[in-house]
C-alpha cells in the first residue's frame, strides 16, 4: 500500500503542465485518453528538442519525471527547453514540480531550475520557495480530486482551437 | 497528410531500412512509411517480417480482401492507445442490458436517418419514418435488428427506383452476391468496415466490444455497428453516382452461373471514388471547421467514447444536407 503522499506524488510533469492549462485535458490525459500522437505542435515541441541543446542527455527519473537536461554547476540545476513563453505558469509549475519531487524522494536540496527558450534566446531561472512549495501540495490534492471525479466539462476558451482534444472536447 | 494505399496487384511488401517498397512485376514503388494511414490489399500479397515489425512499429493496419473483393482479415498491429478505464466502461455498457439496448438503438437510428436521407435526394417516398419509431418499444437485441431489418428492406425496395433498368434487384444477396447492385453493396461495405476499423484502431476503443453486433459475432464488431451508420453515406450514394454517370457498366462485373462480382477493372475505378470521399471535406456544424469523410468516422469514435465515460449521450452523426 501506497500511503498518501507517496501517492500524490505518482504525479507526471504532464499533468502539473495540463493542470495549469485545461482540467478536462487533465481529466482524459490521466485516464490515457490520449491525443498528442497526432497533434502537430507536440511533434514541433518534439523535434525543438532534439535540434537544440543536441549534446545534451535526457533523463527520467522513476518513470515519472522527465528532465531535458541538467548541469552541475555548484548545484544542480535543471533545465527544460520550451517553445514559447504562451505557458509560462504551468512550465514554471512543471519544473517546480520536478524540484520539489527530487528534494522530497531523493533528498536533494540546492536545486535550481532553468526554462530555456531556444527560440527567442532567453531563460529564466526559478527558485523553489517555502510558498511555492506549498502551493504545489496543494496543486498536487487539488489534481487527486479531479481525477477521481468525472470528466470536467470542456470550458470554451482561445487555446482550444490549437489543442489535440479540440475535436474530441467539442463534437 | 497520410493516406490511404490500395494494393491493386500482385506483388510484395519489402522493407529497406526505414521505408516500405511495394514491389510487383512493373518494378519497385516506395512508400514513405509517414505517409501511410492503413494499406488495403486487393491483390495476392507477400511480405518480409521486417515490413511487418516497421508496419507495426509506427500503428499502421493492413486490410486483406482475396481474389473475388470479399474482407479476409486485418493486420491490427499491436494496441498503442489503450485506457483501462474505457475498457471497463466499454464492457459494463455491453453488460448493462439498459445500457447496451439504448447504444443499439442510437445505430439503427443514425443508420436510418441516413437511409431516408440518401432515398430524399432523389424525392422518394419511403416507410422509414413509419417504422423507425417502433425502436421505442423494443426491449431486446432481436427486435432492435429487426426493426432495423424492415427499415433496409423498404430501402432497398427503393433503391430500384433510383437504378437503371438493368441494375435492378430483387433483394440483398450476399455470399455469393447473384448480381450487379448486390456485388457492388458487398463490395463497398466490406471497404468501410476496413475504414471504419482503421479509425478505431487510431483511439482507445476496443474493437471487440459491440452492442447492435454480437461481440462474437466478428472478431471487430464495433467496426460492424459503426460501419451500420456510414454505409447509405459512402456506399449507396457513390453506387448511385457510379451507375447513373455511366462510370460503371456490365462490362465491369465477372459473371457466372449464380455470382457477380466486380472484375479488376471495375474494383479499381469503385475504390478510387471511394477513396475521393474518404477526402472530401464537409463544413463541421459543430466544430465549425472543415472535417473530410473519413473523419466523420473518427468523430463519431469519440462521440462514443464520450458516451461511455458519461460525459455526453451520444447522439448519431445524420447528414444535414
Amino acid at each position: 500500500m501506497l500511503s498518501d503522499s507517496e501517492k500524490n506524488l505518482r504525479i507526471i510533469g504532464t499533468q502539473i503542465h495540463y493542470y495549469f492549462i485545461c482540467k478536462t485535458k487533465l481529466w482524459l490525459f490521466s485516464h490515457h485518453i490520449q491525443m498528442e500522437q497526432e497533434s502537430d505542435l507536440v511533434s514541433l515541441g518534439k523535434l525543438l528538442h532534439e535540434k537544440s541543446y543536441k549534446e545534451e542527455k535526457e533523463y527520467t527519473i522513476d518513470n515519472l519525471i522527465s528532465i531535458d537536461f541538467i548541469k552541475k554547476q555548484g548545484c544542480l540545476e535543471l533545465h527544460e527547453v520550451k517553445k514559447s513563453r504562451k505557458m509560462k505558469k504551468s512550465h514554471e509549475y512543471q519544473l517546480l514540480y520536478y524540484m520539489y519531487y527530487l528534494k522530497q524522494k531523493k533528498g536533494i536540496e540546492n536545486i535550481k531550475g532553468v526554462i530555456n527558450y531556444p527560440k527567442i534566446r532567453k531563460k529564466i531561472t526559478i527558485d523553489l520557495d517555502e510558498s511555492k512549495e506549498k502551493e504545489l501540495m496543494d496543486v498536487i490534492a487539488d489534481i487527486g480530486n479531479i481525477l477521481d471525479m468525472d470528466t470536467p466539462k470542456p470550458q470554451r476558451m482561445k487555446i482550444c482551437r490549437k489543442c489535440a482534444y479540440f475535436e474530441f472536447c467539442w463534437v | 497528410m497520410k493516406k490511404n494505399y490500395y494494393l491493386m496487384s500482385d506483388g510484395m511488401l519489402k522493407r529497406r531500412e526505414n521505408t516500405v517498397y511495394f514491389v510487383n512485376k512493373d518494378g519497385k514503388k516506395p512508400i514513405p512509411i509517414n505517409k501511410i494511414y492503413s494499406i488495403y490489399a486487393y491483390g495476392s500479397l507477400t511480405f518480409s517480417s521486417q515490413a511487418i515489425h516497421l508496419l507495426a512499429k509506427e500503428g499502421i493496419p493492413v486490410h486483406f480482401f482475396n481474389y473475388y473483393g470479399y474482407y479476409d482479415g486485418s493486420f491490427y498491429p499491436r494496441e498503442k492507445l489503450l485506457s483501462g478505464d474505457l475498457i471497463i466502461n466499454q464492457a459494463e455498457h455491453y453488460l448493462d442490458h439498459e445500457k447496451r439496448i439504448f447504444i443499439a438503438k442510437k445505430f439503427v437510428e443514425g443508420a436510418a436517418k441516413n437511409m431516408e436521407k440518401v432515398l430524399k435526394y432523389y424525392h422518394l417516398e419511403n416507410q422509414i419514418s413509419t417504422i423507425l419509431p417502433e425502436l421505442d418499444g423494443c426491449n431486446i437485441i432481436t427486435e432492435v435488428m429487426n426493426v432495423e431489418g424492415r427499415i433496409r428492406a423498404d430501402y432497398y425496395r427503393k433503391m430500384n427506383e433510383i437504378l437503371p433498368e438493368n441494375f435492378n434487384f430483387d433483394k440483398r444477396v450476399k455470399r455469393p452476391p447473384e448480381n450487379m447492385i448486390n456485388a457492388l453493396i458487398s463490395f463497398g461495405n466490406s471497404m468501410v468496415y476496413s475504414t471504419v476499423l482503421s479509425e478505431i484502431y487510431n483511439t482507445q476503443l476496443n474493437p471487440t466490444i459491440s452492442y447492435l453486433h454480437e461481440p462474437s459475432e466478428r472478431r471487430f464488431s464495433l467496426a460492424l455497428d459503426l460501419s451500420e451508420i456510414f454505409k447509405p453515406i459512402l456506399v449507396d450514394r457513390l453506387i448511385f453516382y457510379l451507375v447513373n454517370k455511366r462510370m460503371l457498366s456490365e462490362d465491369d462485373f465477372e459473371k457466372d452461373l449464380n455470382y457477380c462480382l466486380l472484375n479488376d477493372r471495375g474494383r479499381k475505378i469503385f475504390i478510387k471514388e471511394y477513396d475521393e470521399r474518404l477526402k472530401k471535406t464537409i463544413k463541421h456544424r459543430e466544430l465549425n471547421r472543415k472535417v473530410s469523410y473519413k473523419r466523420l468516422i473518427r468523430l463519431e469514435s469519440y462521440k462514443l467514447i464520450k458516451h461511455l465515460l458519461g460525459s455526453k449521450e451520444y447522439k448519431p452523426f445524420v447528414m444535414w444536407w
